[in-house]
């Protein structure tokens, strides 16, 4: 067994054992939700319901119920998918890229962010079929044979590509958490009794803990977080391309890909942080889900705001710089024109608030962090209704300058989709482990409270002259002869 | 026929480790070991050969990157071109991202289904689970016993490394 350092903090705290995880990651599981949960639950089902019925009156006599007009085509609607869409890259990034840097802190937090990205993602989804107009001709959107010609499907739209980039996201996103969680699965299944059992017995999909197969399992999962990887940047990549590739003074910037890749891991930590803070003290999981872990994603949150921040301010000189009157007319009419609000807005929350996280105080706490969480989930969305609404609003010709406001459809369904988001993940929480169970047990001898100590200790009294590494052979580079008898 | 399995219960992952290592020095072949996680370097204390599952990924996502093209030079070059602006039709870099994305699609459902596949696993099979602990915090070592002197040799050996218990099973085959 490797040893680490004495000075990294535990990721699990407390005197634990492997049966004693179990115990405490399965009892959300197995004991009747308490009344928060149910009053969180029931007030997302109704928001979520809202949501639905609006979107059912929206069907019914078309995207006129919007405050669209005629030169701004795109609002709420497409501020809203980018912003889903971007919530969802956390969880990627700490299932799929922690992983292959072998952080090992990323065990504690991984199944519940992979949970949330599957869940915006289809908050995200919901937001361009509606805008399509006619939902029920979205189909058309793939490329399949038809009475037409056959008339495919135009391969050089940056808008196709968004098509596919999103469902493949969504479909890989989903089978890598599955796959994660069968073991986990079958740990609920042989604690269950009756139908219990059943139900999770054949979701488990006969899993025993075979050595064999867990030695398959650890490369799968090490090539769906290698694929997962660069498909997580093509996605924010690609959703940039809708803007970048358009003509539109504003969207039309080669730094779109690199800049809505990072605010998408800063949206998407804030949202981390909004759910585990609150799952962790409502499930009483602050053992598994420390400070320590917070601190850390924490430390994401001030490098990828930065980075937001420094997008921000380099899109204003290559303004300057570059020289068009167009580009550089944007710019300041997003800074100083009648939505000068929202742009303050976003500055203020993506940039001023996360470099709080400086002060040690504040990066420890875990009430600050829930509300500067909040502030950056704010902030973020109004960077897209910023880029979408100031870029549209003053077009190239000043008698079609128009303004937007949201009606109260709109808002409805943007209130709605939190609430299909919170439905999903309550529901999540309460069926399926919310840690990963068959992975956190791997890193509690390396890094659980009572075993770190264990190890300084040894290391102090080693002091004398024994060597302070642990007398542990590797087993693993011994030559071994290939018998049987 | 029937076969005849020794089964090591223990509660920790290093022993399992040292007496799966002393089984194959002694020569006695280890007919598998089940765990709540996997363990650091089992596979290659049990001389568990490298998986292909990284060759398969390969060629999935080789027979992805294929239909993804040829698909969108059928549909957008030969069966029905599309002129914009009179630029040619084959445009390389709009082709990349769907490329990407169905490369990717296909490499992650292929492999998956072959892992499962070769694991024996599927919605509603039963497994041939060993005992219900092995999925909260026991590792057990099974051992196929065909004589009384891989027997005995495998008592004392998972003994010596600290068995909880020692258990016999039989199965049908």
């Amino acid at each position: 067994m490797i040893q680490e350092s004495a000075v990294r903090p535990p990721l699990v705290l407390g005197d634990k054992t492997y049966s004693q995880m179990t115990e405490d990651i399965m009892k959300p599981l197995e004991t009747k939700p308490n009344l928060l949960w149910f009053g969180a639950f029931s007030i997302a089902a109704l928001v979520m319901t809202m949501g639905f019925a609006l979107i059912g009156y929206l069907f019914v006599t078309g995207t006129g119920v919007w405050g669209l007009n005629k030169t701004v085509g795109w609002a709420w609607d497409i501020t809203n998918f980018v912003f889903w869409v971007g919530i969802g890259h956390a969880g990627t990034l700490i299932s799929a890229v922690l992983l292959l840097f072998r952080q090992k802190w990323r065990t504690s937090i991984n199944r519940a962010a992979e949970a949330m990205t599957i869940f915006a993602v289809m908050c995200a989804g919901i937001f361009p079929v509606i805008h399509t107009g006619r939902p029920w001709l979205a189909f058309w959107m793939l490329p399949l044979p038809n009475v037409h010609g056959s008339l495919w499907v135009n391969f050089n739209s940056p808008l196709l590509w968004d098509v596919f980039a999103i469902s493949t996201y969504l479909t890989v996103s989903l089978v890598f958490w599955y796959i994660g969680l069968i073991p986990d699965i079958a740990t609920v299944r042989d604690r269950a009794e009756g139908l219990r059992k059943k139900i999770y017995g054949a979701l488990a999909f006969g899993w025993n803990g075979s050595a064999r197969t867990w030695a398959r399992y650890e490369v799968v999962c090490l090539i769906l977080a290698g694929l997962s990887t660069p498909l997580v940047l093509s996605v924010h990549t690609i959703v940039s391309f809708d803007f970048a590739t358009s003509v539109i003074p504003g969207w039309h910037t080669t730094i779109f890909p690199p800049y809505f890749v990072a605010g998408a891991i800063f949206s998407g930590f804030a949202m981390v942080h909004t759910l585990m803070i609150l799952t962790r003290s409502i499930f009483k999981l602050e053992e598994y889900v420390t400070m320590y872990h917070i601190e850390l994603m924490n430390i994401v949150i001030i490098i990828t705001g930065s980075v937001v921040g420094l997008a921000y301010g380099t899109e204003f000189f290559i303004a300057w710089y570059s020289g068009v009157e167009y580009e550089q007319y944007a710019f300041l009419n997003r800074a100083f024109g009648p939505f000068a609000w929202a742009y303050w807005t976003m500055i203020t929350c993506n940039v001023i608030t996360p470099q709080l996280f400086w002060f040690n105080s504040i990066r420890k706490s875990a009430v600050a962090t829930f509300i500067i969480s909040i502030f950056v989930n704010i902030g973020m969305w109004f960077e897209r209704f910023v880029i979408i609404v100031t870029s549209l609003h003053r077009d190239y010709l000043p008698s079609s300058w128009a303004m937007y406001s949201p009606t109260f459809v709109e808002i409805g369904i943007f209130i709605g989709t939190f609430g299909l988001f919170f439905t999903l993940f309550l529901l999540f929480a309460k069926t399926l482990p919310v840690i990963a169970l068959h992975e956190i047990k791997t890193v509690l001898k390396t890094s659980g409270e009572k075993y770190k100590q264990a190890a300084a200790s040894r290391v102090e009294k080693g002091s004398a002259g024994e060597s302070p590494v642990m007398p542990e052979i590797s087993l693993a580079r011994k030559p071994q002869q290939e018998t049987e008898i | 026929m029937s076969k005849n399995f020794l089964l090591g219960v223990y509660d920790d992952e290093q022993p399992v480790l040292k007496a799966v290592n002393e089984l194959r020095i002694k020569g006695i072949r280890v007919y598998d070991v089940y765990s709540p996680f996997a363990i650091h370097g089992m596979d290659d204390a049990m001389g568990i050969k490298r998986t292909r599952l990284t060759v398969a990924a390969f060629i999935y996502g080789v027979i992805g990157c294929t239909l993804a093209l040829s698909m969108m030079i059928y549909m957008n070059i030969f069966d029905w071109p599309i002129n914009i602006g009179g630029k040619p039709a084959f445009m390389g870099p709009d082709f990349i991202p769907v490329t990407f994305e169905l490369t990717v699609l296909i490499t992650a459902l292929g492999m998956v289904g072959t892992f499962l596949y070769v694991s024996r696993l599927a919605p509603g099979i039963e497994g041939n689970l060993i005992d219900p602990r092995v999925t909260n915090d026991r590792f057990i070592i099974a051992v196929e016993i065909k004589n009384e002197e891989i027997r005995r040799k495998t008592e004392d050996i998972l003994k010596s490394y600290g068995s909880l218990e020692i258990r016999e099973r039989v199965t049908e085959k």
